[in-house]
Protein backbone atom coordinates (compact mmCIF):
# COMPACT_ATOMS: atom_id res chain seq x y z
CA UNK A 1 0.00 0.00 0.00
CA UNK A 2 0.89 3.59 -0.60
CA UNK A 3 2.09 5.68 2.13
CA UNK A 4 -0.84 7.93 3.82
CA UNK A 5 -1.31 10.06 6.95
CA UNK A 6 -3.85 8.17 9.31
CA UNK A 7 -5.90 10.43 11.32
CA UNK A 8 -9.16 9.43 13.61
CA UNK A 9 -11.00 13.04 14.47
CA UNK A 10 -13.37 12.47 17.23
CA UNK A 11 -16.42 14.69 15.54
CA UNK A 12 -17.54 15.52 12.15
CA UNK A 13 -16.54 18.85 12.65
CA UNK A 14 -13.12 17.88 12.66
CA UNK A 15 -13.71 15.74 9.77
CA UNK A 16 -15.21 18.47 7.51
CA UNK A 17 -12.24 20.51 8.37
CA UNK A 18 -9.65 17.88 7.15
CA UNK A 19 -11.68 17.04 4.17
CA UNK A 20 -11.17 20.62 3.11
CA UNK A 21 -7.59 20.86 3.88
CA UNK A 22 -6.84 18.19 1.46
CA UNK A 23 -9.14 18.53 -1.82
CA UNK A 24 -9.67 15.95 -3.25
CA UNK A 25 -6.71 14.04 -1.65
CA UNK A 26 -8.59 12.17 1.20
CA UNK A 27 -10.14 9.40 2.13
CA UNK A 28 -12.76 8.11 5.01
CA UNK A 29 -12.21 4.75 6.04
CA UNK A 30 -15.06 3.21 8.51
CA UNK A 31 -14.96 -0.51 7.60
CA UNK A 32 -12.31 -0.81 5.36
CA UNK A 33 -13.49 -3.33 3.01
CA UNK A 34 -13.60 -1.80 0.38
CA UNK A 35 -10.97 0.99 0.50
CA UNK A 36 -8.02 -0.98 1.87
CA UNK A 37 -8.74 -3.18 -1.25
CA UNK A 38 -8.76 0.28 -3.54
CA UNK A 39 -5.62 1.48 -1.90
CA UNK A 40 -4.25 -1.74 -2.27
CA UNK A 41 -4.79 -1.97 -5.80
CA UNK A 42 -4.87 1.33 -8.02
CA UNK A 43 -2.87 4.31 -7.94
CA UNK A 44 -4.83 6.10 -5.70
CA UNK A 45 -4.08 9.65 -5.21
CA UNK A 46 -5.04 9.46 -1.27
CA UNK A 47 -2.52 10.96 0.90
CA UNK A 48 -4.64 10.85 4.02
CA UNK A 49 -6.65 8.38 5.05
CA UNK A 50 -10.20 9.56 8.11
CA UNK A 51 -11.12 7.24 10.13
CA UNK A 52 -14.67 8.03 11.25
CA UNK A 53 -15.38 4.90 13.96
CA UNK A 54 -14.64 7.17 16.78
CA UNK A 55 -17.49 9.69 15.77
CA UNK A 56 -20.41 8.52 17.91
CA UNK A 57 -23.00 9.87 15.42
CA UNK A 58 -21.42 7.50 12.68
CA UNK A 59 -21.85 4.64 15.06
CA UNK A 60 -25.11 4.76 16.28
CA UNK A 61 -28.39 3.09 15.24
CA UNK A 62 -31.36 4.66 16.44
CA UNK A 63 -35.50 5.03 16.15
CA UNK A 64 -38.24 7.02 17.25
CA UNK A 65 -41.88 6.92 15.72
CA UNK A 66 -42.19 10.20 15.00
CA UNK A 67 -38.58 10.18 13.05
CA UNK A 68 -37.72 6.84 12.08
CA UNK A 69 -34.04 4.89 12.05
CA UNK A 70 -31.27 6.43 11.40
CA UNK A 71 -28.27 4.22 10.45
CA UNK A 72 -25.05 5.55 11.85
CA UNK A 73 -22.49 5.47 8.01
CA UNK A 74 -19.96 3.21 9.71
CA UNK A 75 -22.58 0.90 11.46
CA UNK A 76 -21.32 -2.46 10.83
CA UNK A 77 -23.53 -5.10 8.66
CA UNK A 78 -23.10 -7.70 11.66
CA UNK A 79 -24.67 -4.96 14.11
CA UNK A 80 -26.95 -3.51 11.97
CA UNK A 81 -28.67 -7.60 11.89
CA UNK A 82 -27.96 -7.92 15.64
CA UNK A 83 -30.68 -4.95 16.09
CA UNK A 84 -34.01 -5.70 17.58
CA UNK A 85 -35.92 -2.74 16.26
CA UNK A 86 -34.31 -3.12 12.62
CA UNK A 87 -35.73 -6.64 12.50
CA UNK A 88 -39.18 -5.85 13.70
CA UNK A 89 -39.99 -2.67 11.70
CA UNK A 90 -37.41 -3.60 8.54
CA UNK A 91 -36.67 -7.04 7.59
CA UNK A 92 -35.28 -5.98 4.43
CA UNK A 93 -32.84 -4.28 5.90
CA UNK A 94 -31.38 -7.39 7.53
CA UNK A 95 -32.27 -9.16 4.30
CA UNK A 96 -29.39 -6.76 2.52
CA UNK A 97 -26.90 -6.77 5.48
CA UNK A 98 -26.93 -10.52 5.94
CA UNK A 99 -25.49 -11.50 2.00
CA UNK A 100 -23.21 -8.66 2.26
CA UNK A 101 -19.93 -10.59 1.82
CA UNK A 102 -19.19 -13.40 4.62
CA UNK A 103 -18.84 -12.92 8.26
CA UNK A 104 -15.50 -11.19 8.66
CA UNK A 105 -16.96 -8.86 5.96
CA UNK A 106 -19.89 -8.12 7.99
CA UNK A 107 -18.08 -7.24 10.70
CA UNK A 108 -16.68 -4.97 9.36
CA UNK A 109 -18.54 -3.52 6.12
CA UNK A 110 -21.04 -0.35 6.92
CA UNK A 111 -24.36 0.29 4.91
CA UNK A 112 -22.59 3.61 4.42
CA UNK A 113 -19.63 2.80 3.12
CA UNK A 114 -21.36 0.12 0.77
CA UNK A 115 -23.65 3.85 -0.33
CA UNK A 116 -20.22 5.61 -0.84
CA UNK A 117 -18.62 3.02 -2.77
CA UNK A 118 -21.49 3.49 -5.53
CA UNK A 119 -21.13 0.10 -6.80
CA UNK A 120 -24.08 -0.16 -9.35
CA UNK A 121 -24.65 -3.56 -7.61
CA UNK A 122 -24.91 -2.48 -3.99
CA UNK A 123 -27.17 -5.05 -1.77
CA UNK A 124 -27.86 -2.13 0.49
CA UNK A 125 -28.57 0.44 -1.58
CA UNK A 126 -31.28 -1.34 -3.34
CA UNK A 127 -32.59 -2.17 0.65
CA UNK A 128 -32.35 1.81 1.42
CA UNK A 129 -33.89 2.89 -2.19
CA UNK A 130 -36.96 0.59 -2.03
CA UNK A 131 -37.21 2.26 1.78
CA UNK A 132 -37.11 5.43 0.49
CA UNK A 133 -34.04 6.52 2.44
CA UNK A 134 -32.34 9.87 2.74
CA UNK A 135 -28.69 10.64 3.00
CA UNK A 136 -27.47 12.81 5.57
CA UNK A 137 -24.62 14.55 4.27
CA UNK A 138 -22.59 17.27 6.09
CA UNK A 139 -20.15 19.58 4.82
CA UNK A 140 -18.12 23.51 5.05
CA UNK A 141 -22.01 24.66 3.92
CA UNK A 142 -23.53 22.74 6.98
CA UNK A 143 -25.86 19.85 6.44
CA UNK A 144 -27.93 18.29 3.52
CA UNK A 145 -30.50 15.75 3.00
CA UNK A 146 -30.77 13.90 -0.40
CA UNK A 147 -32.87 11.08 -1.52
CA UNK A 148 -30.85 7.81 -1.97
CA UNK A 149 -32.27 7.69 -5.75
CA UNK A 150 -30.84 10.90 -6.23
CA UNK A 151 -27.34 10.29 -4.37
CA UNK A 152 -25.65 7.98 -7.72
CA UNK A 153 -24.21 9.36 -10.81
CA UNK A 154 -22.06 6.13 -12.45
CA UNK A 155 -20.52 3.80 -11.41
CA UNK A 156 -18.37 4.36 -7.96
CA UNK A 157 -19.23 8.35 -8.63
CA UNK A 158 -21.63 9.86 -6.36
CA UNK A 159 -22.98 13.27 -5.67
CA UNK A 160 -20.58 13.79 -2.56
CA UNK A 161 -18.48 16.80 -2.95
CA UNK A 162 -14.32 16.59 -1.75
CA UNK A 163 -15.26 17.92 2.16
CA UNK A 164 -18.60 16.19 3.00
CA UNK A 165 -19.12 13.23 4.97
CA UNK A 166 -22.39 10.93 4.67
CA UNK A 167 -22.96 10.82 8.50
CA UNK A 168 -26.35 8.77 8.44
CA UNK A 169 -28.59 7.14 6.29
CA UNK A 170 -32.18 8.08 7.55
CA UNK A 171 -35.93 5.91 7.18
CA UNK A 172 -39.10 7.24 7.59
CA UNK A 173 -40.88 5.22 10.40
CA UNK A 174 -43.01 2.28 8.38
CA UNK A 175 -46.48 2.87 7.44
CA UNK A 176 -49.25 0.78 8.73
CA UNK A 177 -49.89 -2.39 6.22
CA UNK A 178 -46.65 -2.28 4.46
CA UNK A 179 -44.23 -4.43 3.58
CA UNK A 180 -40.51 -5.04 1.80
CA UNK A 181 -38.32 -7.13 0.61
CA UNK A 182 -34.79 -7.83 -0.77
CA UNK A 183 -33.94 -10.47 -3.09
CA UNK A 184 -30.53 -11.09 -5.43
CA UNK A 185 -29.05 -13.63 -7.28
CA UNK A 186 -25.90 -14.88 -6.97
CA UNK A 187 -23.73 -17.71 -8.48
CA UNK A 188 -22.70 -18.81 -5.29
CA UNK A 189 -25.00 -19.03 -1.74
CA UNK A 190 -22.62 -16.67 -0.06
CA UNK A 191 -19.38 -14.28 -0.60
CA UNK A 192 -20.52 -13.65 -3.77
CA UNK A 193 -21.63 -10.37 -6.02
CA UNK A 194 -25.07 -9.56 -7.28
CA UNK A 195 -25.26 -10.51 -10.73
CA UNK A 196 -28.74 -8.59 -10.35
CA UNK A 197 -31.23 -7.64 -7.27
CA UNK A 198 -34.54 -5.95 -6.74
CA UNK A 199 -35.52 -4.44 -3.34
CA UNK A 200 -39.61 -4.13 -3.36
CA UNK A 201 -41.58 -1.97 -0.73
CA UNK A 202 -45.45 -1.78 -0.96
CA UNK A 203 -48.21 -0.01 1.10
CA UNK A 204 -51.78 -1.63 0.91
CA UNK A 205 -55.11 0.05 1.76
CA UNK A 206 -56.22 -2.83 4.74
CA UNK A 207 -60.29 -2.24 3.23
CA UNK A 208 -59.92 -2.03 -0.45
CA UNK A 209 -56.13 -3.55 -0.56
CA UNK A 210 -55.30 -1.47 -3.42
CA UNK A 211 -51.17 -0.52 -3.15
CA UNK A 212 -51.02 2.94 -1.91
CA UNK A 213 -47.86 3.61 -2.82
CA UNK A 214 -44.64 1.22 -4.40
CA UNK A 215 -41.35 1.38 -5.00
CA UNK A 216 -39.08 -1.47 -6.80
CA UNK A 217 -35.54 -0.70 -6.73
CA UNK A 218 -33.63 -2.77 -9.20
CA UNK A 219 -29.79 -3.40 -8.73
CA UNK A 220 -27.15 -4.36 -10.99
CA UNK A 221 -28.87 -3.42 -13.85
CA UNK A 222 -28.27 -0.16 -14.72
CA UNK A 223 -24.76 2.24 -14.44
CA UNK A 224 -26.15 2.61 -10.78
CA UNK A 225 -28.96 0.91 -8.48
CA UNK A 226 -32.14 3.01 -9.99
CA UNK A 227 -36.02 3.03 -8.90
CA UNK A 228 -38.07 1.84 -11.35
CA UNK A 229 -40.98 4.44 -11.08
CA UNK A 230 -43.03 2.38 -13.96
CA UNK A 231 -43.41 -0.35 -12.47
CA UNK A 232 -44.20 1.87 -9.27
CA UNK A 233 -46.84 3.36 -11.01
CA UNK A 234 -48.40 0.44 -12.23
CA UNK A 235 -49.06 -1.19 -9.28
CA UNK A 236 -50.71 2.02 -7.63
CA UNK A 237 -54.29 1.15 -7.76
CA UNK A 238 -53.95 -2.81 -8.42
CA UNK A 239 -54.30 -5.48 -5.70
CA UNK A 240 -51.22 -7.44 -4.61
CA UNK A 241 -52.45 -10.67 -6.41
CA UNK A 242 -50.11 -13.17 -8.83
CA UNK A 243 -51.54 -10.94 -11.58
CA UNK A 244 -50.73 -7.81 -10.77
CA UNK A 245 -47.08 -9.09 -9.80
CA UNK A 246 -46.82 -10.97 -13.03
CA UNK A 247 -46.98 -7.24 -14.84
CA UNK A 248 -44.86 -5.72 -12.60
CA UNK A 249 -42.33 -8.31 -13.34
CA UNK A 250 -42.45 -8.05 -17.04
CA UNK A 251 -42.63 -4.12 -17.12
CA UNK A 252 -39.53 -4.37 -14.79
CA UNK A 253 -38.04 -6.31 -17.48
CA UNK A 254 -38.61 -4.10 -20.20
CA UNK A 255 -37.74 -0.93 -18.05
CA UNK A 256 -34.16 -2.33 -18.18
CA UNK A 257 -31.02 -2.00 -20.58
CA UNK A 258 -28.59 -4.47 -18.44
CA UNK A 259 -24.74 -5.10 -19.95
CA UNK A 260 -23.20 -8.30 -20.06
CA UNK A 261 -20.11 -8.21 -17.79
CA UNK A 262 -18.02 -11.02 -16.02
CA UNK A 263 -20.95 -11.54 -13.56
CA UNK A 264 -23.24 -12.52 -16.20
CA UNK A 265 -25.18 -11.38 -19.48
CA UNK A 266 -27.37 -8.83 -20.44
CA UNK A 267 -30.41 -11.45 -21.30
CA UNK A 268 -29.90 -13.24 -17.90
CA UNK A 269 -29.65 -9.74 -16.20
CA UNK A 270 -32.94 -9.76 -17.97
CA UNK A 271 -34.68 -12.81 -17.17
CA UNK A 272 -33.16 -12.25 -13.02
CA UNK A 273 -35.16 -9.14 -13.14
CA UNK A 274 -38.40 -10.66 -13.72
CA UNK A 275 -37.75 -13.27 -11.14
CA UNK A 276 -36.74 -11.54 -8.60
CA UNK A 277 -39.09 -8.76 -8.62
CA UNK A 278 -42.09 -11.69 -8.48
CA UNK A 279 -40.24 -13.08 -6.02
CA UNK A 280 -39.24 -9.25 -3.94
CA UNK A 281 -42.97 -8.56 -3.79
CA UNK A 282 -43.53 -11.61 -2.68
CA UNK A 283 -42.06 -11.38 -0.17
CA UNK A 284 -42.93 -7.74 0.50
CA UNK A 285 -46.79 -8.70 0.45
CA UNK A 286 -45.60 -11.68 3.01
CA UNK A 287 -44.55 -8.91 5.63
CA UNK A 288 -47.30 -6.62 5.15
CA UNK A 289 -48.29 -5.56 8.67
CA UNK B 1 7.64 8.35 4.02
CA UNK B 2 4.63 8.70 6.62
CA UNK B 3 5.81 8.95 9.98
CA UNK B 4 5.65 6.50 12.61
CA UNK B 5 3.09 6.00 15.06
CA UNK B 6 3.25 4.25 18.25
CA UNK B 7 0.40 1.95 19.11
CA UNK B 8 -0.68 -0.03 22.19
CA UNK B 9 -2.81 -3.56 22.05
CA UNK B 10 -3.67 -6.65 23.42
CA UNK B 11 -2.59 -9.27 21.00
CA UNK B 12 -2.98 -12.57 22.55
CA UNK B 13 -2.94 -11.88 25.78
CA UNK B 14 -0.02 -9.80 26.27
CA UNK B 15 0.06 -6.10 26.10
CA UNK B 16 2.28 -4.61 23.51
CA UNK B 17 3.14 -1.41 22.64
CA UNK B 18 5.22 -0.89 18.46
CA UNK B 19 5.83 1.33 16.55
CA UNK B 20 4.03 1.46 13.02
CA UNK B 21 3.75 2.64 9.52
CA UNK B 22 0.13 4.24 8.80
CA UNK B 23 -0.53 1.91 5.52
CA UNK B 24 0.70 -1.01 7.19
CA UNK B 25 -2.11 -3.78 7.60
CA UNK B 26 -2.56 -5.78 10.95
CA UNK B 27 -1.56 -8.82 8.56
CA UNK B 28 1.44 -7.00 8.05
CA UNK B 29 2.20 -6.29 11.80
CA UNK B 30 0.88 -9.99 13.16
CA UNK B 31 3.57 -11.89 10.83
CA UNK B 32 6.77 -9.38 10.60
CA UNK B 33 6.71 -7.14 13.71
CA UNK B 34 5.46 -9.92 15.98
CA UNK B 35 6.31 -13.34 14.21
CA UNK B 36 2.89 -14.44 14.27
CA UNK B 37 3.11 -16.21 10.97
CA UNK B 38 0.10 -18.53 11.97
CA UNK B 39 -1.78 -15.78 10.06
CA UNK B 40 -1.75 -16.16 6.88
CA UNK B 41 -1.71 -14.04 3.52
CA UNK B 42 -3.63 -15.70 0.97
CA UNK B 43 -5.26 -12.92 -1.46
CA UNK B 44 -4.51 -10.24 0.60
CA UNK B 45 -7.94 -8.58 -0.40
CA UNK B 46 -10.69 -10.15 1.64
CA UNK B 47 -11.77 -13.01 -0.02
CA UNK B 48 -9.89 -16.10 0.79
CA UNK B 49 -10.00 -15.68 4.75
CA UNK B 50 -6.21 -17.52 5.63
CA UNK B 51 -5.77 -14.30 7.35
CA UNK B 52 -8.75 -14.69 9.96
CA UNK B 53 -8.28 -13.41 13.36
CA UNK B 54 -10.33 -11.90 15.77
CA UNK B 55 -10.68 -8.10 17.02
CA UNK B 56 -12.54 -7.57 20.16
CA UNK B 57 -13.58 -11.20 19.90
CA UNK B 58 -15.18 -10.79 16.22
CA UNK B 59 -14.01 -12.20 13.28
CA UNK B 60 -12.20 -9.79 11.11
CA UNK B 61 -9.91 -10.24 7.54
CA UNK B 62 -6.44 -9.02 8.99
CA UNK B 63 -5.85 -8.29 6.15
CA UNK B 64 -8.40 -5.13 5.78
CA UNK B 65 -7.84 -3.62 9.31
CA UNK B 66 -4.80 -1.38 9.31
CA UNK B 67 -2.18 -2.06 12.23
CA UNK B 68 -2.87 1.75 13.72
CA UNK B 69 -6.87 0.52 14.16
CA UNK B 70 -6.19 -1.85 16.73
CA UNK B 71 -4.86 0.90 18.97
CA UNK B 72 -6.60 -0.10 23.27
CA UNK B 73 -7.91 -2.90 21.30
CA UNK B 74 -7.65 -6.99 21.49
CA UNK B 75 -6.32 -9.13 19.03
CA UNK B 76 -6.60 -12.92 19.01
CA UNK B 77 -4.66 -15.18 16.53
CA UNK B 78 -4.54 -18.68 16.03
CA UNK B 79 -1.26 -18.73 17.97
CA UNK B 80 -3.62 -17.26 20.67
CA UNK B 81 -6.13 -20.53 20.96
CA UNK B 82 -4.03 -23.34 22.12
CA UNK B 83 -2.37 -23.53 25.49
CA UNK B 84 1.38 -24.61 26.50
CA UNK B 85 0.20 -27.97 27.04
CA UNK B 86 -2.67 -28.72 24.92
CA UNK B 87 -4.29 -28.12 21.53
CA UNK B 88 -7.58 -25.93 21.68
CA UNK B 89 -10.39 -28.47 21.30
CA UNK B 90 -11.09 -26.67 17.43
CA UNK B 91 -7.75 -28.10 16.38
CA UNK B 92 -7.84 -30.91 17.98
CA UNK B 93 -10.90 -31.89 16.06
CA UNK B 94 -9.51 -30.71 12.25
CA UNK B 95 -6.80 -33.05 13.37
CA UNK B 96 -8.81 -35.82 14.88
CA UNK B 97 -11.00 -35.30 11.71
CA UNK B 98 -8.76 -34.90 9.08
CA UNK B 99 -9.94 -30.92 8.42
CA UNK B 100 -7.03 -30.43 6.52
CA UNK B 101 -4.36 -31.35 3.99
CA UNK B 102 -1.82 -28.86 2.56
CA UNK B 103 -2.74 -26.56 5.92
CA UNK B 104 -2.09 -23.18 4.46
CA UNK B 105 -6.22 -22.27 4.70
CA UNK B 106 -6.27 -24.07 8.21
CA UNK B 107 -5.45 -21.19 10.80
CA UNK B 108 -7.94 -19.24 8.88
CA UNK B 109 -10.48 -22.10 9.25
CA UNK B 110 -9.61 -22.71 13.24
CA UNK B 111 -9.86 -18.81 13.93
CA UNK B 112 -13.33 -18.67 12.29
CA UNK B 113 -14.98 -21.65 13.87
CA UNK B 114 -13.97 -20.46 17.05
CA UNK B 115 -15.43 -17.23 16.33
CA UNK B 116 -18.76 -19.38 15.62
CA UNK B 117 -18.70 -21.54 17.93
CA UNK B 118 -18.24 -19.07 20.29
CA UNK B 119 -21.64 -17.39 19.34
CA UNK B 120 -23.76 -20.79 18.26
CA UNK B 121 -22.10 -23.74 20.40
CA UNK B 122 -24.90 -26.22 18.07
CA UNK B 123 -24.92 -25.08 14.54
CA UNK B 124 -26.44 -27.05 11.76
CA UNK B 125 -24.24 -27.96 8.56
CA UNK B 126 -26.01 -25.21 6.78
CA UNK B 127 -24.81 -23.00 9.34
CA UNK B 128 -21.52 -23.81 9.57
CA UNK B 129 -20.93 -23.74 5.69
CA UNK B 130 -22.77 -20.15 5.87
CA UNK B 131 -20.45 -19.38 8.64
CA UNK B 132 -17.15 -20.41 7.01
CA UNK B 133 -17.94 -19.22 3.35
CA UNK B 134 -15.50 -16.53 3.82
CA UNK B 135 -12.56 -18.94 4.22
CA UNK B 136 -11.35 -20.78 1.57
CA UNK B 137 -9.60 -24.14 0.87
CA UNK B 138 -7.92 -25.20 -2.26
CA UNK B 139 -7.27 -28.96 -1.51
CA UNK B 140 -9.55 -30.72 0.81
CA UNK B 141 -13.03 -30.38 -0.25
CA UNK B 142 -15.17 -28.78 2.54
CA UNK B 143 -16.39 -32.30 4.20
CA UNK B 144 -13.80 -32.61 6.42
CA UNK B 145 -13.90 -29.33 7.43
CA UNK B 146 -17.67 -29.19 8.24
CA UNK B 147 -17.09 -32.76 10.12
CA UNK B 148 -14.11 -31.10 12.15
CA UNK B 149 -16.53 -28.21 13.06
CA UNK B 150 -19.40 -30.63 13.87
CA UNK B 151 -16.55 -32.61 16.28
CA UNK B 152 -15.29 -29.61 17.97
CA UNK B 153 -18.57 -28.23 19.15
CA UNK B 154 -18.89 -31.56 21.06
CA UNK B 155 -15.87 -31.39 22.27
CA UNK B 156 -16.90 -27.94 23.24
CA UNK B 157 -20.03 -28.83 25.08
CA UNK B 158 -18.75 -31.81 27.17
CA UNK B 159 -16.23 -29.70 28.23
CA UNK B 160 -18.79 -26.95 29.47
Amino acid sequence: MKDFTYVSPSSIGEVVGLLSENEGCAALLAGGTDLLVQLRNTNSDVDVVIDVKKISQLNDISYDVDNGLSVGAAVPCSQIYQSDIILEKYPIIIDAASIIGGKAIQNRASFGGNVCNSSPSGDAIGAMMALGATCEIVGSNGVRTVPINEFFIAPGKNILMTDEILVALKVPPPKQYSGSGYIRFTPRAEMDIAVAGVGSYLEVDRKSDQILSARIALVAVAPTPVLSTSVAQMLIGNTPIENTIQMAASLAQESISPITDVRGTAAQRKHLIGVLTKRSLNLAVSRVK
Amino acid sequence: MSSKLVVNSNINGQDVEFLIEPQQSLLEILRDAFGLTGTKEGCNDGNCGACSVLFDNRLVNACLVLGVEIEGRKVVTVEGLANINELHPVQEAFVVEDGLQCGYCTPGFIVSTKALLDQNPDPSDDEIRFWLAGNLCRCTGYDKIVKAVRHAARLMNEAR
